[in-house]
């Protein structure tokens, strides 16, 4: 390397810092001063009683010994891991089924773009008019009943969807896998799209089965986009919220076994409690990040 | 613009100053610090120093006046706003016609612009918004003060017992004016101190309707007197649940149903000393309906599900629901052929309570600067009689007034929906009964959530004690100023 | 569900592969199975409204009713204005999806392209900006806004659009699979300057990814009540989220699901237009893998 061309790499280098500047500013003013003060209250003892505000009053790590002297939180840590997982293993293996066959050139699919385009349709739909739907389809009353009951014969009486814990659960997980199967498979189709196309090419010369430029080509190719897929899975799953809130009334009854982190966040949220909801939206905080940084370079680190 | 911008970046600096500086004292923020009369535990209450329970007070001061050339009215949905626009003698619009600066829908009042403020109930937006700018009412540049706001029974105490709202007596409305509201209207925004802070056109008193050919086939007619008679205490009303149950009727759609009513009549308050307490009769009201869903009376469903509804159709094989006019004529289908009410196939009777349900209430905010502006319209839409009248006749609604609906009463006046009898006096009868002096803040959520926590113990899911100790945990979860004390 | 991916894993097993026929056969299967899944939705949608209010009562049925035209027309000649709706809602999904996407790939491309010494603390930093919940910060943003004096306006709903770490995040990894800095070097070499270079060469090359990130925050900011609820208040900004729970807080007189379903249908339908438009830059993406070159 020469001096000279050292110097340049340095001068164009300055660009980095102009490039992040907007995302760095914009962030300061709308997100880090909210944080700020979110981190600031979960040291106080202050929520709102009707119209006025008791406090703040400082007490020190108190809402945290409340956040953790009581068991429920990993009760709901459990509920939200487990029907993110519910939802996220079949979400990525039909995403990664769906984007090798779009992506396959030998099956030469034909509608592909039609299926490309269905897929992502069900998102597009407000969680709130999509949970109103399921209500409709799996009543006691519903269409899913009659056929359980007075079509297939298989159950004698109605079965309550919403009054069974693993009901509720297997349906917070099918709404969010219908939800977002079809963002997983665009994302990874993108990615394959951006991998250059003479190395299918070359690898169906070389007679490769379709598993082979599955394994070989293909996945390799694509860790980048499935380590975002993976990551922001992870960190959607944690943060779960909208889908079980209205499915279950905000309640994740039956006995709170579909209650999410978020939404007892959200409880504290709607009473106003910011020094409790402080210190729970820290400890979230923590929980998400130590499991992205864990996934992240469990990812990366193999190469 | 940028100067403000400049203030947020240096409140950053401060807030991040703060944080640092946060050693081991308190330090002086801005804001509701506490006096004696709140709520609080100092030092973060281990059991041992719980604070004695203070209930809370306010100390009620009016500001009005009268140079405001904008009324403002806040509400969630344009119920009110048609009522004014069809009923208010002197209040002229505009179809379709909106504010300026803000596209809201404007009016005029003897000549002052009237600007509706409408914000979904939906999440808390409504009363977020609301309490966002009344506590910025002092400071409002004078066309953007609240004059008018709207509050439904479940929160209406949240502003009633806060300096929110204004007096009615300091508008000039005196208690002669409000003389023939209903009792229980008038109860739900009476504050602490014994003031009538609001005033509602709408008499919302429930009865028990129920279905004539149910009651034919299992209590032999379906008359008023035996339908009352074989409902007329909880224990009968249980009773006949069993008969109904052999001809394979539900007695009500799901225990829900008789919620409300139970809960009318308590004769103690939620929240005693701090401590949440459950009273007699909403224990009767968790005790008969474990019994109605084991013996297949009645169902854990949640109101206003497909599956509740399903009674309003021959089909859905329910005996019996409780609820005020708007639901029998508005909500259970009256419209739709085959179903129970638009065959006239319904009936009324006063059942085991009164009770009411629903409802909206004008409120008068502090602060005010159109103070004889809403005295007149609170006036002439809660109180006048001709008004009243006419949005009876127009609107199908239930008026505030005893003389009007006992005008009604008396008249030949026959419902469709009940088969051609004449509801009004059963609505009146029942609802003079309810005593609403037990009412607090704590009720919203302390009445939600014990309904909510008790479904799994209906279902089977849980014991009571399970029950129990959830709901306790919830309502502290909701209100953490109860914490010290339960 | 669970037997669509079952089926798709065999599939997948080349031993078994009876021909090409056999697999393209399964192939077929499977995604008509799933596009009826994804489509049944809404056609439920559709059916529910074209029933009345009371009709609904009754439970579903598959049918569709005759009350389709009487329901739009209720939406659309209410006391709401709709009209006004379907443009605000339009603004500020457009500029948040023009401007996340703009800005995240610039900042994307910051961290990909140079080197400078808090290039992996930032990085680091983006990433944990990620896990932070929207709810943790909203009520603490509502009185930012207010104290800004922004309330009523779509800056607070638009502008925050720029600092989007997950769009960031992937336009970051989907520059790791396919932006060889090489082409930014023989860029330089030729003489562009850095923000031209970022504009008429790395940007179009993103493309596939930007219409993806486009989409997702189209979609999600034309869906959101939360804030805006919180932040428009008066009619001339009002949304279509906020329209339709205004619409659903109705009084008993007007309380009607027949046209809270049509009104549903009604703002869905812009956004499968917007979907459908940028979607073909993701279906028909594989020609735009050429100007890779």
């Amino acid at each position: 390397m020469s001096k000279t061309r050292k110097g340049k790499v340095v001068s164009y280098n300055k660009w980095g810092y102009i490039f992040l500047m907007p995302f760095i500013i914009v962030f300061i003013i709308f997100q880090l001063i909210p944080l700020v003060n979110t981190i600031r209250y979960s040291f106080y003892q202050y929520f709102r009683a009707g119209l006025d505000w008791i406090g703040p009053n400082w007490v020190g790590f108190e809402n945290y010994a409340k956040v953790f002297g009581n068991a429920d939180i990993w009760t709901y840590a459990w509920n939200t891991i487990l029907m993110w997982i519910m939802g996220f293993v079949p979400q990525i293996i039909v995403s990664l089924v769906l984007g090798s066959w779009f992506s396959d050139q030998r099956l030469r699919l034909k509608f592909s773009g039609f299926f490309k385009t269905v897929i992502y349709l069900p998102n597009l739909i407000m969680a709130s008019a999509f949970a109103m739907l399921f209500f409709t389809l799996f009543s006691a009353k519903g269409p899913i009943n009659s056929i359980l009951v007075d079509g297939l014969g298989i159950l004698k009486e109605p079965f309550i969807f919403f009054d069974s814990m693993w009901a509720t659960r297997i349906l917070v997980a099918f709404m969010n896998f219908l939800m977002w199967f079809g963002n997983t498979t665009i994302l990874l189709m993108a990615g394959i799209m951006g991998i250059d196309g003479s190395l299918f090419e070359a690898a169906e010369v070389d007679g490769a089965t379709p598993t082979q430029v599955f394994f070989r080509i293909t996945l390799p190719l694509l860790r980048p986009i499935l380590v975002y897929v993976m990551i922001t899975s992870l960190i959607g799953g944690l943060q779960m919220f909208d889908v079980p809130q209205i499915l279950t009334n905000g309640d994740g009854t039956p006995y709170r076994s579909s209650m999410t982190m978020i939404m007892y966040l959200n409880k504290h949220l709607f009473s106003r409690n910011y020094g409790l909801a402080g210190a729970l939206s820290v400890f979230l905080f923590i929980i998400t990040g130590a499991l992205s940084v864990v996934v992240y370079k469990f990812n990366t680190s193999e190469d | 613009m940028k100067k403000k911008l400049l203030s947020v970046l240096l409140s950053t600096a401060m807030v991040a100053a703060l944080l640092v500086g946060c050693g081991e004292d308190a330090p002086a923020t801005d804001g509701g610090t506490t006096d004696g009369g709140d709520v609080t535990s100092e030092d973060g209450g281990a059991a041992a120093d719980v604070p004695e329970w203070v209930e809370p007070t306010y100390e009620y001061s009016a500001t009005t006046s009268d140079d405001g050339t904008v009324l403002n009215i806040y509400c969630w949905n344009d119920e009110f706003q048609r009522r004014v626009q069809d009923h208010l003698p002197g209040y002229t619009y505009t179809e379709g016609a909106t504010d300026e600066a803000t596209g809201n829908p404007v009016g005029d009042y003897n000549g002052t612009k009237v600007v509706w403020w409408i914000t979904p109930n939906e999440g808390t937006a409504y009363q977020d918004n609301l309490d966002s700018n009344l506590a910025k009412q002092a400071d409002a540049d004078a066309d953007s003060k609240i004059d008018i706001f709207l509050v439904e029974a479940d929160y209406a105490l949240k502003y009633v017992d806060s300096n929110a709202s204004l007096a009615l007596e300091d508008l000039g409305i005196t208690d002669a004016d409000l003389a023939n509201q209903y009792q229980y209207t008038k109860d739900v925004v009476t504050d602490m101190n014994g003031k009538i802070k609001g005033s509602s056109w709408q008499g919302c008193p429930g009865v028990l309707i129920y279905n004539r050919a149910a009651a034919t086939e299992v209590l032999g007619a379906d008359d008023y007197d035996t339908v009352q008679a074989a409902v007329k205490d909880w224990d009968t009303f249980n009773a006949t649940a069993a008969k109904m149950k052999e001809a394979g009727y539900l007695m009500t759609s799901t225990v829900y149903d008789t919620y409300r009513v139970y809960s009318n009549n308590v004769t103690s308050k939620w929240v005693q000393n701090g401590v949440i307490t459950v009273d007699a009769n909403i224990a009767k009201w968790c005790e008969d309906a474990k019994a109605m869903v084991d013996n297949g009376y009645s169902t854990t469903f949640d109101l206003w599900s497909e599956e509740w509804s399903a009674g309003f159709y021959p089909a859905g094989k329910v005996f019996c629901y409780f609820g005020p006019a708007w639901l029998v004529n508005f909500s259970m289908a009256a419209d739709k052929e085959g179903s129970i009410g638009y065959e006239g196939g319904w009936g009324a009777c006063e059942g085991p309570q009164g009770f009411y349900w629903g409802g909206t209430w004008a409120c008068a905010a502090n602060g005010t600067d159109n103070a004889t502006l809403v005295k007149e319209i609170i006036l002439t839409m809660t109180t006048d009689e001709a008004v009243l009248k006419e949005i009876v006749m127009d609107d199908d609604d239930f008026a505030n007034n005893t003389v009007v609906m006992d005008e009604i009463a008396n008249s030949d006046y026959a419902s469709a929906v009940f088969g051609g009898q004449n509801p009004i006096g059963v609505y009146a009868g029942g609802v003079s009964k309810v005593d609403l002096s037990n009412i607090s803040k704590w009720d919203q959520g302390c009445n939600e959530i014990f309904q909510a926590t008790m479904k799994d113990y209906f279902t089977g899911a849980k014991t009571y004690d399970e029950a129990y100790a959830e709901f306790i945990k919830q309502v502290i979860e909701k209100y953490p100023e109860l914490e010290a004390y339960n | 569900m669970a037997n669509n991916s079952s089926m798709a894993l065999q599939v997948e097993d080349p031993k078994n592969a009876g021909g090409i026929k056999a697999r393209r056969f399964v192939a077929y299967v499977v995604l008509i199975l799933i596009s009826i899944l994804c489509l049944f939705w809404f056609y439920v949608l559709f059916v529910n409204s074209t029933r009345s209010n009371s009709d609904l009562t009754t439970g579903f049925r598959p049918i569709p009713s005759t009350q389709l035209f009487v329901n739009i027309k209720n939406v659309l000649t209410g006391t709401q204005p709709v009209g006004r709706g379907l443009i605000n809602s339009l603004i500020i999904a457009s500029f948040t999806a023009l401007l996340s996407t703009y800005f995240s790939t610039m900042t994307a491309y910051a961290i990909h392209c140079y080197e400078f010494k808090l290039k992996k603390f930032i990085f680091t930093f983006i990433l944990l900006i990620m896990t932070i919940p929207t709810q943790v910060t909203a009520l603490g943003f509502i009185d930012l806004v207010d104290n800004m004096g922004l309330m009523d306006t779509f800056i607070p709903l638009i502008v925050p659009a720029i600092a989007a770490p997950a769009v960031f995040f992937y336009m970051k990894q989907y520059m790791d699979s396919t932006l060889p800095l090489a082409i930014v070097e023989a860029a330089r070499i030729d003489g562009s300057g850095e923000f031209r270079t970022f504009n008429t060469i790395v940007l179009p090359m993103m493309k596939p990814a930007i219409a993806v990130q486009a989409i997702f925050s189209f979609v999600t900011s034309w869906n959101n009540y939360f804030t805006p609820a919180l932040v428009l208040t008066i009619n001339k900004v009002k949304t279509l989220p906020i329209l339709l729970a205004e619409m659903r807080s109705a009084d008993f007189l007007k309380f009607d699901m027949g046209k809270v379903y049509a009104m549903i249908l009604f703002s869905i339908f812009p956004v499968i237009v917007v979907y459908l438009c940028l979607s073909k830059f993701i279906v028909q993406g594989i020609a735009l893998g050429s100007v890779k070159g």
